[in-house]
């Protein structure tokens, strides 16, 4: 049974990572093999609230066990959002988690992912050192950007305490399209087009379960009814209502569509990867991708004994990925190391507190 | 030709390699015009692995360098470093690679930024950064200074538009990180990379995400008797819910330079102008207009004017985007902070520097971005008066303070270079800068990378002087 610690302020945090050789944080575990590692837990659950939030201001600031569900209901209730999409909201998932792990979703196609909202982040590094660094307004420039470091760092440089977001408007209305593909280039040609169209969309996704790429809008209803229109006498496809449309948005954010018993790896890819990346997973038996923001990102299922093969397939496209749960290597595909990376961990913690990216 | 430099003559050709007084002096000085130092000599690179060479020949000499690009920074962060080298990057400006379908484009460091826009217009597409000085400030600079511009509360900074960057660190180490995904897997090392402001290595190439071109703009100019009041319209557009591209406000001052430069015509009898710009797909514009035209006209406006074309809209933003250089006209010398506040606070702000102005018998004209609360104060000096220059960088020192103390920043898209090393400690604790001292000596162990840029130091003493760049008295570049 691993050890937990669950610090209730900054300064219990602080003595938290002084307190073990090797501790790593974890949230509410829903993204559990990036914590699979041999060391103390620092449980953020008790690191809960929102600090500071002025919708004028568009950002906030809150602490990093703050499950995000508490975080996307206030903004909603001031007309806010985080336009990324943060994922596993449902399941419980934590702010400090979601930095971490460096996930977004679907709506990172519009606006950018979470790097792109980040603004500032308080830390203990592996000395206890408590640390702020970004900034607290939406433009800032000074000192390194450690904030977006973080954001897909695993807590392999520090253990979040607190972090600062810009956050946007949230728009009037949406709508959601579901056009009928036959084949992978279909839905690639999609992306391209769609991407570079005058529609602006929110996001651009292809469903894992069936030959269906899926638009969602967002604006002001009467305008965006005209736009819909006008995809739809360019593409085959129908127009979600409301229900439904929300059915298949969270359905995708809570990751239902994941065989409980499979690894869910998050890639990072490219349009022009996707056919070739198509072709990959249809070798592997039971393996199937939500593919996101336009072709750029991929949510992939798949069974324990095809992981060594997934592994092979995405070095050969010079592909990385990394394991958010179940039974896989946390790294999977091709990766790029460099010396730096060792000395930049080694200024952020010098004592190997925290586990190696390579744990 | 000191011995220290004897392995950079036998990588480059002697026309790569410019050691006399007449050809250093060009590289003396950047945007910052105060601030002037001589380098050892300017290394000019025509390929990627003539870079590398070169920060490995420094790296092995201890050589002190300094990566430039046009020399448009602002804050001085391409200053030469007494002792050192300028690597000028300006024949690395090649666009590699344009791809339309993923929408991406792959630079090289001395590509001018406006070109990439240039060359993704046919396609439909831009990059989305647009600093003032955009059509000569290179992408390299762009990315070592995270730079800003007037679109940054909707699409961010440069930072937001990098998705790949191969580097050569100060440790002759040569990295390659993301590349044409917008998304990546693993902790952000392009994130890190920008903004270190010349302090971790040089980029080399550099990928970059576009955007498809919006269909629609409409961008309006706004009159006002009182900056309050202007400043008052743009917390009751902010708290619509509506979202614009740009949102910007000259105040008295300000104008009257424009004016003066560009003939810019404003609504007579104004004292503040606010430029609001909405863009989007037509429809979306439309309905969208109907309720920012609503929201201005109750917000007592002298006048409200939109622009009916694209050739009325590039007007009102060439009035905008002069009103830096512009201001040369008013005063000899001026030093131009870019210090953020809270929006909320921007009221405040802008009393408490008139009352500074005041009481320094030192004139100050503003222009913000409104939107994030991103001041630019021109403090107006004569730099042949004596301790002028000294008396206007006391009054920058306590606006920048000013910024801090509300909850701001000290830069919001200039950097602190050596303009403003000096007051990171006001920003950061002890601790927090030895932070960034640390991540920096991992990059650069031997502290040759741009030294004494952006941490408080004894490190690169720099002569003054006064007056415009040259390229800003044409015009061509302007201090946003």
């Amino acid at each position: 049974m691993m050890t937990m610690i669950s610090p209730s302020n900054a300064i219990e945090l602080r003595d938290a990572v002084c307190s073990m050789p090797r501790v790593i944080a974890v949230g509410s575990g829903t993204k559990p093999r990036l914590s699979a590692v041999d060391a103390t837990a620092i449980c953020t659950k008790q690191l809960r609230g929102i600090v500071e939030y002025d919708p004028s201001e568009f950002t906030f600031t809150a602490l990093a066990g703050t499950p995000l569900s508490e975080i996307t209901a206030t903004l909603a209730e001031k007309g806010q959002y985080l336009p990324f999409d943060p994922m596993l909201v449902d399941a419980g998932a934590t702010l400090g988690g979601t930095v971490a792990s460096g996930v977004s979703g679907p709506g990172r196609f519009r606006f950018g992912g979470l790097r792109d909202f980040i603004l500032g982040v308080q830390f203990v590094d592996g000395a206890g050192r408590l640390l702020r660094l970004g900034g607290k307004v939406v433009k800032n420039a000074a000192g390194f950007d450690v904030p977006k470091f973080m954001v897909g760092g695993l807590g392999r440089y520090g253990v979040l305490v607190e972090t600062t977001f810009k956050v946007f408007p949230q728009p009037a209305s949406r709508l959601t399209l579901a056009l009928d593909v036959d084949a992978a280039e279909t839905a690639v040609k999609i992306f391209s087009e769609a991407g570079n169209s005058r529609w602006e969309l929110e996001a651009i996704d292809a469903l894992p379960n069936q030959p269906t790429v899926v638009m969602r809008l967002g604006g002001p209803a009467s305008p965006l009814k005209m736009i819909a229109k006008e995809i739809l006498s360019r593409w085959r496809g129908k127009l979600l209502a409301d229900d439904e449309a929300e059915a298949l948005w969270s359905g995708l954010r809570e990751f239902h569509w994941v065989d409980p018993h499979d690894a869910l790896i998050k890639v990072a890819l490219s349009p022009r990867d996707v056919i070739a990346f198509y072709q990959s997973l249809a070798s592997l038996p039971g393996t199937k991708a939500h593919l996101s923001g336009g072709g750029n990102m991929a949510f992939v299922s798949v069974a324990g004994d095809q992981v060594a093969a997934f592994d092979l397939q995405l070095r050969s496209q010079q592909l990385c990925g990394v394991t958010l749960r179940g039974d896989a290597p946390l790294w999977v595909g091709h990766r790029f190391h460099s010396l730096i990376s060792l000395s930049v961990k080694a200024a952020l913690d010098a004592e190997n507190r925290f586990p190696g990216l390579e744990g | 030709m000191t011995a220290s430099l004897q392995p950079l003559s036998e990588l480059l050709r002697p026309d790569q390699l410019l050691l006399r007084p007449e050809q250093l002096a060009a590289y003396e000085s950047d945007g910052l015009t105060a601030f002037r130092q001589r380098a050892l000599a300017v290394a000019i690179p025509e390929t990627t692995n003539e870079v590398i060479a070169i920060v490995q020949a420094c790296h092995a000499g201890s050589i002190p360098f300094v990566a430039r690009g046009s020399g448009t920074s602002l804050s001085g962060g391409s200053l030469p470093v007494a002792g050192g080298i300028v690597i000028a990057l300006n024949r690395l400006n090649k666009i590699l690679k344009l791809d339309p379908e993923q929408r991406i484009a792959v630079v090289q460091p001395g590509v001018v930024n406006a070109h990439v826009s240039v060359a993704a217009a046919p396609f439909g597409l831009h990059f989305a950064p647009d600093p003032s000085s955009q059509s000569i400030c290179t992408i390299g600079g762009n990315v070592a200074f995270n730079s800003g511009g007037a679109h940054c509360l909707k699409y961010g900074m440069t930072s937001n538009h990098v998705l790949g960057i191969k580097a050569v660190l100060a440790t002759g180490e040569v990295v390659q990180w993301g590349g044409p995904s917008r998304e990546s897997v693993g902790p952000d090392w392009c994130g890190l990379f920008t903004g270190n402001e010349g302090l971790f290595g040089v980029a080399l190439e550099i990928t970059l995400q576009l955007l498809p071109k919006a269909e629609c703009f409409h961008t309006v100019l706004v009159g006002y008797s009182t900056l309050e009041q202007a400043g008052d319209a743009v917390s009751a557009v902010i708290a619509s819910g509506l979202l614009p591209g740009a949102i910007e406000i000259m105040d008295a001052l300000a104008l009257e330079a424009a004016v003066a430069a560009v003939h810019a015509d404003y609504p007579p009898g104004c004292e503040a102008v606010l430029i609001i710009e909405l863009e989007g797909p037509r429809e979306v514009v439309a309905e969208d207009r109907l309720r920012l035209d609503a929201i201005i006209a109750a917000s007592h406006p002298i006048e409200a004017r939109p622009a009916h074309d694209a050739e009325e809209r590039l007007a009102i933003w060439k009035g905008r985007k002069s009103a830096f250089s512009a201001v040369g006209r008013l005063s000899p010398d001026f030093l131009v902070q870019d210090g953020v506040v809270p929006r909320r606070k921007l009221g405040e702000a802008l009393r408490r520097i008139s009352e500074m102005s005041q009481e320094s018998g030192i004139r100050v004209a503003n222009v913000f971005h409104a939107g994030d609360g991103n001041l630019h104060p021109l403090i107006l000096f004569d730099g042949r008066e004596d301790g002028a220059l000294r008396r206007a960088e006391q009054l920058a020192g306590k606006i920048l303070k000013m910024c801090v103390e509300m909850g701001g920043s000290l830069t919001g898209e200039h950097g602190l270079g050596v303009e403003k090393r000096e007051y990171l400690p006001d920003m950061f604790s002890e601790e927090e800068i030895d932070c960034m001292k640390r991540i920096r000596a991992a990059f650069d162990p031997r502290g040759i990378a741009n030294p004494g840029k952006m941490f408080p130091s004894s490190e690169a003493p720099v002569l003054m002087q006064h007056g415009l760049h040259p390229l800003e008295k044409a015009g061509v570049i302007s201090r946003q």
